[in-house]
């Protein structure tokens, strides 16, 4: 046989019991011929030209699906953001689009629509605000609809004016959806270095120089990363290092496979295979749990950010070697109320938010799906979000925030999201006041690593 | 479809009459079997086939389901995947 019988039994078994997934497969289409200033016939150019395009998603990946044998959990959508496509409109409350965005969704059969955006790092056009003014009630009116904000490059410095609306705009976003713990703020990201091909969620959308519809891959399996590791006998970290690189591998070449084959029969473009470690609420799928793993007692104590460096670095490694289409974000994720051992870690006292921002420095993405007291001032939740947005622009790395500030919960307190979101530990924040540093506003300058032409 | 070749997996608990029950099905969808094993791995009864299609329009799905129908009958697990999903993975 051309394949041995035990790697088979590899790879059914790291479906059957380690949680191997495609998490996720995106289609980007391009929204910019929608444009319109009458924003009805927006809409009704929006939801055809989706609906159009994506008629066929689900179909398809369930065939590819039962082709392969490999689990394709959400089917996706990202388009251009919307600030772009409406600009011309001159309407106050872009809410009807989101709606427009939703029911697309809802009619393709699809899991999440991303795309209710903005790019802002250097100022906000009349349409940018008039978008991010939209997002509370465009949030709690929707379901499928995610929503991101682009605050900071390393090429334009940080928009502090955008980090302190964001900060207001979280706030409402809760308070709007305070029957379902803040629900609609799971569903808003805010970005520093926003990758234009990222198949995750919440913060996918179709960047502008993407062509008009192409297809993006998020695998999964922090679950398969964790088997490998704890299958060896007392290794070295450079033992680590290797075992996570090879299982990378493995797990991005089954990405490619897929992807390649619903983009074809899409007659698609395939854009990007993201190789993150995404975890679940399953136990064992888990990055807090490779971690540990790795000999640390709790995820959180001392130790942990290298553990993360070493572990962020060789699933990219592993991912490069296996796919010349790695894109988006590439590493591992470590939201908190998605994954199992990190909010075990955050009860036990291990992990803190102040450990969480030092490992975002090291790892893909940044502070996620994190819930806070409801009463946490905008101004702080803006000054979480500008500390975020400075490792992003000085280390030239995409950071983000997706912060719940749950109404009504205490330090303590669990909020229950249900489904991939899971349950978050509301954590405390540091009570001293960022009133008056946010409240200056204006724009922190691109740093010196701007300066590379 | 690229290629039309199976890997078939059959894992469980053995019970007289699986490879029969098994092959049955296939014959009846025109699956050839090109490469047959079987074992006991960790107490489990282990086969593993590569199957060939040679129709142009093969109906995968009414073979996954009779093939899984015919797994629960026996109480093991059957899996009908692409050959793609194993070469891909181990092999470059």
């Amino acid at each position: 046989m051309l394949i041995h019988p035990e790697e088979i039994l590899e790879t059914i078994k790291m479906v059957s019991s380690e949680n191997l997934d495609i998490r996720t497969v995106t289609m980007g289409i391009s929204l910019l011929d929608c444009s319109n200033p009458d924003i009805d016939v927006l809409n009704k150019n929006i939801y055809n030209k989706i609906t159009e395009y994506a008629h066929e998603l689900v179909k398809t990946t369930d065939e590819v699906q039962s082709l392969y044998g490999i689990p394709i959990i959400n089917k996706r959508i990202s388009v251009t953001p919307i600030a772009l496509v409406a600009e011309s409109c001159n309407v106050a409350d872009l809410t009807s689009v989101a709606q427009t965005l939703d029911r697309a969704a809802e009619d393709v059969g699809i899991d999440f629509i991303g795309g209710f955006s903005a790019l802002v790092q250097k100022g906000m056009t009349p349409g940018d605000l008039r978008l991010i003014n939209s997002i509370p009630k465009a949030l709690s009116g929707t379901r499928k609809v995610c929503s991101s904000i682009n605050v900071a490059t390393t090429k334009a410095g940080i928009n502090m004016d955008a980090v302190a609306l964001m900060g207001r705009v979280v706030r409402e976003t809760a308070r709007l959806t305070a029957d379902q713990g803040g629900i609609g703020c799971a569903k808003l990201v805010v970005f520093a270095n926003a990758p234009d091909d990222n198949p995750f969620m919440a913060g996918a959308f179709h960047g502008i120089g993407e062509p008009e519809c192409s297809i993006n891959v998020g695998v999964s399996g922090p679950g398969v990363v964790n088997s490998a590791v704890r299958a060896l006998e007392d290794p070295s970290l450079g033992d680590i290092s290797e075992c996570i690189k090879k299982t990378a591998f493995k797990i991005t070449r089954m990405g490619e496979v897929i992807g390649k084959e619903v983009a074809r029969r899409l007659d698609a473009n395939f854009g990007v295979l993201d190789l993150s470690l995404a975890p679940t609420p399953a136990v064992g799928d888990s990055v807090a749990a490779i971690l540990e793993a790795m000999g640390l007692e709790s995820c959180g104590t001392h130790g942990t950010t290298a553990a993360l460096a070493l572990l962020n670095d060789a699933v990219k490694k592993g991912g490069s070697m296996a796919s010349s289409s790695v894109g988006g974000l590439s590493g591992a994720f470590i939201p908190v109320s998605e994954d199992e051992g990190m909010v075990r870690a955050v009860r036990r006292g291990s992990l803190s938010l102040d450990k969480l921002e030092a490992m975002t420095s090291v790892c893909s993405v940044g502070l996620d799906m994190i819930a806070v007291p409801g009463d946490t001032p905008a101004s702080t939740i803006s000054a979480i979000i500008a500390d975020e947005m400075a490792i992003g622009m000085i280390n030239k790395k995409t950071t983000a925030v997706r912060i719940i500030p749950a109404p009504g919960k205490i330090v303590g307190d669990m909020v229950e999201f249900g489904g991939l979101l899971g349950t978050a530990p509301v954590m405390p924040v540091n009570g001293y006041s960022s009133e008056k540093f946010i409240a200056r506003g204006g724009r922190i300058p691109a740093p010196i690593q701007a300066l590379t032409n | 479809m690229v290629t039309s070749r199976f890997i078939i997996t059959v894992i469980g608990v053995d019970k007289i009459g699986i490879v029969a029950g098994v092959t049955r099905v296939m014959a009846d969808f025109s699956v050839n079997i090109v490469d047959i094993s079987q074992t006991i791995m960790e107490d489990l009864f282990t086969m593993i086939m590569l199957a060939e299609v040679k129709e142009e329009n093969f109906d995968l799905e009414s073979f996954q389901k009779a093939m899984s129908g015919k797994g629960r009958e026996f109480g093991v697990d059957i899996r009908v995947q692409h050959e793609d999903t194993f070469r891909f993975m181990h092999r470059i």
